[in-house]
């Protein structure tokens, strides 16, 4: 057991749990003010059901010996998760680093289904999506199974998160169907100030993500510190580049999605790149989730805040691009193409490949199966009022003018 | 001239604007409002207590038109703003004394 590790961790867990109300803000930001709170409250529900879940069975699945597939229950219900050493730090400790990753991949996917989606429905998905999917693939990569054996490098969850949770977006935006008004009416975002709010945080809490899971507080953590930083400030630039050759304007929704692109895109390699390596990767990050962007919003694909381009493509790229720029004289661990280890980008391709295609066809079991009972839409009058009121029986922005205590009401 | 206010569903806002459009009827005012006629409004719950918000978010949509075709457009508003529920608002008209276009100061008939 190490005490300055420890310390470390215990500030990484509380700043990667703080993504998820982050994401709720940047996603709340995006929608119209009648969907405000339903849509932030996709992202803060998970901090709920999926916190639970991944105590009493996730982490279990996810970080047991298990097979190469997934773990097995020994862990279950904390099991065994005591206060000794995991590596350097304390095994309840692991566990709930790791639990805020399973919280946010979860939240991730309600962007793609946002303004119409039912919440009772959205909140049964996510939870056994977070036990059926997210488990085995954690497992798959960080858990000792089979893509770990295979030589799959992923410092923070390029493609256990992000291209997993992309994924999910698009089966979800296509089997729960596109919004009523989609794309015939304008479906402007009510407040781009929470957008950049959010991704500033999410920022901010990317910090615990990326260099939290070197699990130490060592060079390999400041290493992943720093391309945390560079890579995304890359990918702002090269987007407000993008933007000025588009419209001749950088638009501020751009700036905080490049942050967003940036951060995800630098997820897989944090740990494994040098800052140089993160600038570039960066920049050219920002190129293929920009295309894919402007090409969505042309489709009748409703993926409404753009899970897809941001997480699925930048997820994509970023790790790709780890196999490309890896050094094995940075972290030990292994060398990529422009250090003489072309094959490294291979294995990540088949990596990214085996992720998409698990979590496509789960995804779409689940949905479906949720789907004979719960009805995955809200009812179409209840879409027009607003989720808000609907599904919640609160207004973000209240005009309470008339509004009187139930009890003085005639019923 | 008449003014045309009318009072519809948020959602039907652009219903009834391609339905203006289509009678060459481009200036309008559009406001959000709050409002109810029949509707009972929504009960809303904060920290367990329940209110009963009887006003109820609308869009509130003015036009200007000459006399002629006023009936015309009062008909087009109606049927692009109904879905036949309560709650789908209400249309008023009101003669309007006289015009001026700000730009030129002119009077408009």
């Amino acid at each position: 057991m190490n005490q300055a590790d420890t310390a470390w961790m215990l500030i990484a867990t509380a700043l990667v749990l703080l993504m998820t109300p982050a994401l709720a803000f940047f996603y709340g930001g995006l929608v119209r003010s009648k969907n405000a709170l339903n849509t932030m409250m996709m992202s803060f529900i998970s901090l709920g059901f999926v916190s639970v879940l991944w105590a009493l069975l996730g982490y279990s699945l996810a970080f047991t010996e298990g097979n190469n597939w997934i773990g097995d229950l020994s862990n279950a219900w904390l099991t065994g998760v005591g206060l000794e050493a995991k590596g350097s730090i304390p095994h309840v400790l692991f566990m709930a680093f790791q639990a805020t990753f399973c919280i946010i991949t979860a939240a991730l996917i309600s962007g793609a289904i946002v303004e119409r989606m039912r919440f009772s429905a959205y909140v049964t998905f996510i939870s056994l999506w977070a036990l059926v999917v997210y488990a085995p693939i954690a497992h798959w990569v960080w858990g000792g199974g089979w893509l770990a054996d295979l030589g799959a490098l992923d410092f923070a969850g390029g493609t256990v998160v992000h291209v997993n949770a992309g994924v999910a977006a698009l089966v979800a935006a296509i089997v729960v169907g596109k919004r009523q008004e989609y794309p015939s009416s304008s479906l402007l975002p009510h407040n781009v100030p929470f957008v950049l709010l959010g991704s500033g945080l999410l920022w901010f809490g990317w910090f615990g993500f990326n260099a939290g899971s070197a699990l130490a507080a060592n060079n390999i953590a400041g290493l992943a510190f720093v391309t945390t930083m560079l890579a995304p400030a890359a990918t702002l630039v090269a987007w407000s580049v993008l933007d000025m050759m588009r419209s001749g304007r950088p638009t501020a929704v751009g700036g905080a999605t490049a942050i967003v692109v940036g951060l995800v895109a630098v997820t897989p390699a944090a740990g494994f790149i040098s800052p140089m390596s993160a600038i570039i990767l960066g920049a050219i990050a920002a190129v293929p989730s920009y295309l894919v962007m402007q090409i969505r919003a042309k489709t009748s694909l409703d993926d409404s805040l753009d899970v897809v381009a941001a997480h699925g493509v930048g997820g994509a790229t970023g790790a790709l691009l780890t196999g490309v720029f890896a050094e094995r004289s940075l972290n030990g661990i292994a060398d990529g193409l422009l250090f003489g280890n072309p094959g490294q980008v291979v294995i990540q391709a088949s990596a990214i490949a085996a992720v998409i295609v698990y979590s496509g066809v789960m995804s779409f079991v689940l949905l479906k199966l949720i789907g004979l009972v719960i009805p995955l839409r809200a009812a179409a009058e209840d879409e027009g009022t607003g989720l808000d009121i609907t599904q919640h029986g609160e207004e973000a922005y209240l005009h309470a003018g008339g509004a009187s205590p139930r009890s003085h009401v005639g019923a | 001239m008449k003014l045309i206010k009318s009072i519809v569903r948020p959602n039907k806002v652009d219903d009834v604007k391609d339905a203006l459009a289509k009678l060459n009827i481009s200036g309008m005012t559009v406001t959000e409002v709050r409002g109810h006629g029949k509707q009972k409004g929504h009960t809303a719950i904060y920290r367990g207590k329940e209110y009963n918000v009887s006003l109820l978010p609308k869009m509130e949509i003015e036009i200007v038109v000459p006399d002629s075709i006023a009936d015309e457009a009062i008909k087009a508003i109606v049927q692009a703003a109904r879905t036949g529920e309560i709650g789908d608002g209400r249309v008023f008209v009101c003669p309007v004394l006289e015009s001026y276009r700000i730009r030129t100061g002119e009077k408009e008939s």
